[in-house]
């Protein structure tokens, strides 16, 4: 993992009002490549969290990550109050772009300083780190499994224990007594020997004075008193009611609403639009032509429906016209072959010689798999609304990437950034597809075109053939032996890396290794998918691991454990799995049970699944998760964010498959792209470790190791090895199967 | 002009009567609990009530609703002396910590709610056949499936009648 930098780190000031704040600046590693050189220099510092502590001694944060489900905001809140020993009660979390802060400088200003202008301690801070912000492109993102082991960590806890530094020094001094006899709890600052007791807004002002710590001491485990805790998350009441708004919920005077066909295959544009009838139709505003859509503005969502439906669309020939899923891979396999010998291979990993070693091993195992093109799927389609007038735009929607929208909407209009504001809603799920900006982009060209606000709303249609897609990879393993049955060599060859970049390693003691891969680019557009390139690989490495154990003669849980003599965190994840799952219980006929194991964004995760194939079916009856994050913020969080990883996981391995036909998507909506169902859904048993291991992360561990322990599963009841995904692709013998 | 009466409102909508409900729900009353998710009856993030049964609003014609009961996510909390008293259902999905996204939790909870009406103890069969219809894409399905069962033991306990539904 990247490795953290920290300088300049703290900043404080007092602002209007008396209330104190305090800024913590953090410069992230970077996890898409092309965006790192942007944040790598060294002078460069990101104010990243900011905490105010106003007059009435409410607490209040602004963090620069969204609500997509994953439970962050109140996570950051617990952080925050336990460091501060504040009173739970008093904390809010505002996610930075609802206040308009991170996304435009003049407003954040104006949260922090309630109108007033900034004081000269934090002129230097504000200008600089928050400009510098807006020149960093995909800062905001809320994905990699993130926000509680980076802002967290790094900012809300580092905000907290500074602040509480500065309150209890303010404090000593304004009472005239040495700091080590005062007590902070409960919002409050209290010496014993005088009976003082104050709250600390009345020291808010003099701790703005004063420098803050540049290493504040944060508290041990064994001192916490909110983190650790299940604390009822502050954005579920809303979600039962009704009120929770969503992008899709936006309304601004004067709207319209849109709906919009864009290109069926990927990088074809506009040829020419037949409109006639559209335009006649009741409601209709306009029928608009973008470069490679066409849309529908009408007063309504169902008027623009009817009337798209009979837009007649010529689209512009492209190269892709006739290509289909077969030929995807069959030009991976071909750009695979010749990338080992036409120099354009890229080496991954090189530990010993892999090469050599196979070529004197007593056996070789190979294999070859593959995953489809998937789509995410959030429930709530894609949806912008966008206000386009007097050069500039105002946007609401759903994202994971409030700053890169707002860039490149300015881009596609003409318009500088500082122009573009960007008012973030929950989303009705993101799983990575919110961090691109294409529904954005549309509907602030909708509202350039007709002159008033713009609602655009995806069809369900839409959102499954023109999503950014995990991509369809292509991967192939040998395995040598040794005469005693020892894995001496592990060799994998795939196409395509993106992030994140240890995805496909594996955490075994084999002495020779080599992980390659080869470029072949398609005019399918990838976009990160939960867990991103872990959730390919975690079913490639861990469905070979288990093939070479099985070969090997191995028990495939004591074949993997022999290996992680030098990964205890591993070991004990895995071994406690085993336990929980009853490995060695016998299994009736027909049923089969798989381990998987993966490490992805600094948490370590084993599986157990239990399967029963009758009629030749697949049933998934019981899921062991056992997950291992360092430490659970919040543990029912965390086993949420289990049970949701795994139901994401499964749903991709048993039904999860985008084909493409004549360039184009096939699928279209949940008829013909299934989720897995309540009715369908496993028990899942989750246990944490807390390893006190450094902090990782829990919205996407969950989902890479449950396609290899339900593969895995299936060849213990059937003897189907499954190297291709989804499941569904095969067909079970229910003779032999019961 | 068509008349709906809507949690135990009337209203009066001048649409075209092949609407569906769903659009007219949100945008006509701009009641955006109910969401829209598929547009063909295939994940049930739209469903409400029609005189207590539940319904995929997204492909039923607002005509269809003219006259009759419609109940939505906004209607199921009652007035109360102290403010509002959740519906036994919605306070399970609290006290469950169900929701993620929540973007399908209002049409979870109207199927829910309905279930419960016609089965108080619903068994875990019965909770698969009333709940397939509802997808959840952050898999919140184990805890709807517990809240379901926690809010049934809170309406036999304390609320043996309850008018919504």
């Amino acid at each position: 993992m990247g490795k953290w930098t920290r300088r300049g780190l703290i900043a404080s000031g007092v602002v209007a009002g008396g209330a104190l704040v305090v800024g913590v600046a953090i410069r992230p590693g970077h996890r898409e490549p092309k965006l790192a050189p942007l944040v790598a220099g060294d002078g460069e510092t990101l104010l990243h969290t900011w905490v105010k502590i106003s007059a009435d001694n409410r607490v209040t944060a602004i963090v620069p990550h969204s609500d997509m489900g994953q439970g962050a905001p109140s996570a950051l809140a617990q952080m925050l109050a336990d460091e501060l020993d504040a009173r739970w009660e008093d904390v809010s979390v505002l996610e930075a772009p609802a206040e308009d802060g991170f996304a435009n400088y003049a407003l954040a200003k104006g949260f922090l300083t309630g109108g007033m202008s900034i004081p000269r301690v934090l002129v230097p801070t504000v200008d600089g780190a928050l400009m510098r912000i807006s020149d960093v492109m995909h800062l905001q993102i809320t994905g990699g499994s993130l926000s509680v082991r980076t802002t967290g960590v790094y900012g809300m806890r580092v905000a907290g224990a500074a602040a509480r530094g500065l309150l209890l020094d303010a404090a000593a001094a304004a009472w005239q007594v040495p700091v080590a006899e005062l007590n902070a709890a409960e919002g409050r600052i209290r010496h014993a020997a005088s009976g003082r007791n104050e709250p600390y807004a009345s020291f808010a002002a003099a701790a703005g004075e004063r420098a803050p710590s540049a290493t504040p001491a944060l508290k041990a485990p064994s001192q916490f008193t909110l983190m650790g805790r299940d604390l009822p998350r502050l954005d579920v009441p809303a979600k039962v009611d009704g009120s929770a708004r969503y992008g899709i919920d936006a309304d601004v005077p004067g709207m319209k609403t849109a709906a919009i066909r864009r290109a069926p295959v990927f990088g074809a544009t506009v040829q020419s639009v037949d409109a006639a009838v559209a335009e006649a139709m009741p409601g209709v505003i306009r029928v608009v032509a973008l470069d490679d859509a066409v849309a529908v503005v009408a007063d309504g969502y169902w008027q623009a429906k009817q009337a798209l439906d009979r837009v007649n669309v010529t689209w512009s020939a492209t190269a892709a016209d006739r290509l289909d899923s077969d030929a995807v891979f069959a030009q991976f396999a071909r750009d695979m072959d010749q990338a080992v010998t036409d120099g354009r291979e890229h080496e991954d990993l090189a530990r010993g010689d892999a090469r050599r070693a196979l070529a004197s091993a007593a056996r070789v195992v190979e294999a070859s798999y593959r995953v489809p093109y998937l789509a995410h799927a959030c429930m709530e389609p894609m949806s912008a609304t966008a206000d386009v007038r007097d050069g500039a735009c105002t946007l609401w929607t759903g994202t994971q990437n409030p700053l890169g929208f707002r860039y490149s909407v300015a881009d596609a209009l003409g318009l500088d950034a500082d122009r573009v504001s960007v008012h973030n809603a929950p989303m009705g799920g993101g799983f990575g597809r919110r961090s691109d900006p294409d529904y954005a982009i549309q509907a602030a060209r909708l509202s350039q075109a007709v002159g008033t606000p713009v609602k655009l709303i995806w069809s369900r249609e839409e959102d499954i053939r023109q999503d950014h897609y995990r991509p369809a990879v292509l991967s192939r393993f040998k395995a040598g032996l040794d005469a005693a049955g020892n894995v001496i060599a592990w060799e994998n060859q795939f196409v395509d890396k993106h992030e994140p970049a240890e995805a496909p390693y594996i955490p075994y003691a084999i002495e020779h290794q080599l992980v390659h891969f080869a470029d072949s680019p398609t005019h399918v557009p990838f976009g990160p998918w939960r867990s991103v390139d872990h959730s390919q690989h975690g079913f490639f490495t861990e469905s070979f691991a288990d093939e070479v154990a099985h070969a090997a003669g191995r028990d495939p849980f004591e074949f993997r454990r022999d290996l992680l003599a030098d990964a205890p965190r591993h070991r004990r994840v895995l071994e406690l799995g085993a336990e929980r799952a009853d490995w060695y219980l016998t299994r009736p006929a027909g049923s089969g049970r798989g381990i998987a194991l993966q490490e992805s964004f600094g948490t370590i995760v084993a599986q157990v699944v239990d399967v029963t194939v009758a009629g030749g079916k697949v049933k998934v009856d019981r899921v062991v998760c056992v997950v291992d994050p360092g430490f659970a913020v919040s543990p029912d969080g965390v086993v949420a964010q289990m049970e949701s990883g795994i139901v994401y996981g499964l749903t991709a391995a048993l039904y999860g498959e985008v084909t493409i036909k004549d360039g184009a998507v096939a699928q279209s909506n949940f008829h013909d792209y299934p989720l897995l169902r309540m009715d369908e859904t496993p028990v899942i048993d989750t246990h944490i470790v807390q390893s006190e291991a450094p902090w990782g992360g829990a919205g996407e561990p969950g989902t890479p190791g449950i396609a290899p322990a339900l593969a895995n599963a299936i060849f213990d009841a059937t003897g189907e090895r499954i190297r291709e995904l989804p499941v569904s692709r095969y067909e079970f013998d229910a003779a032999r199967t019961g | 002009m068509l008349t709906l009466n809507v949690n135990d409102r009337a209203v009066q909508v001048d649409v075209d009567p092949a609407t569906p409900l769903l659009w007219v729900i949100r945008e006509q009353l701009a009641l955006t609990g109910t969401k829209f998710g598929c547009g063909i009856a295939q994940c049930g993030a739209c469903t409400v009530h029609l005189n207590g049964a539940p319904i995929r609003s997204c492909v039923t014609p607002v005509s269809a609703a003219a006259g009759q009961r419609v109940t939505t996510i906004e209607g199921l909390a009652e007035a109360a002396a102290d403010g509002v008293r959740l519906h036994p259902v919605q306070q399970a999905w609290i006290d469950e910590q169900v929701p993620q996204c929540g973007y399908c939790q209002s049409g979870q909870i109207m199927s829910a709610v309905a279930l419960l009406r016609d089965d108080p103890a619903p068994d875990d069969a019965a909770i698969d056949r009333a709940m397939r219809g509802n997808l959840c894409r952050c898999g919140t399905y184990p805890r709807i499936r517990r809240a379901i069962h926690r809010a049934a033991q809170m309406v036999q306990h304390h609320e043996p009648e309850q008018q919504h539904g």
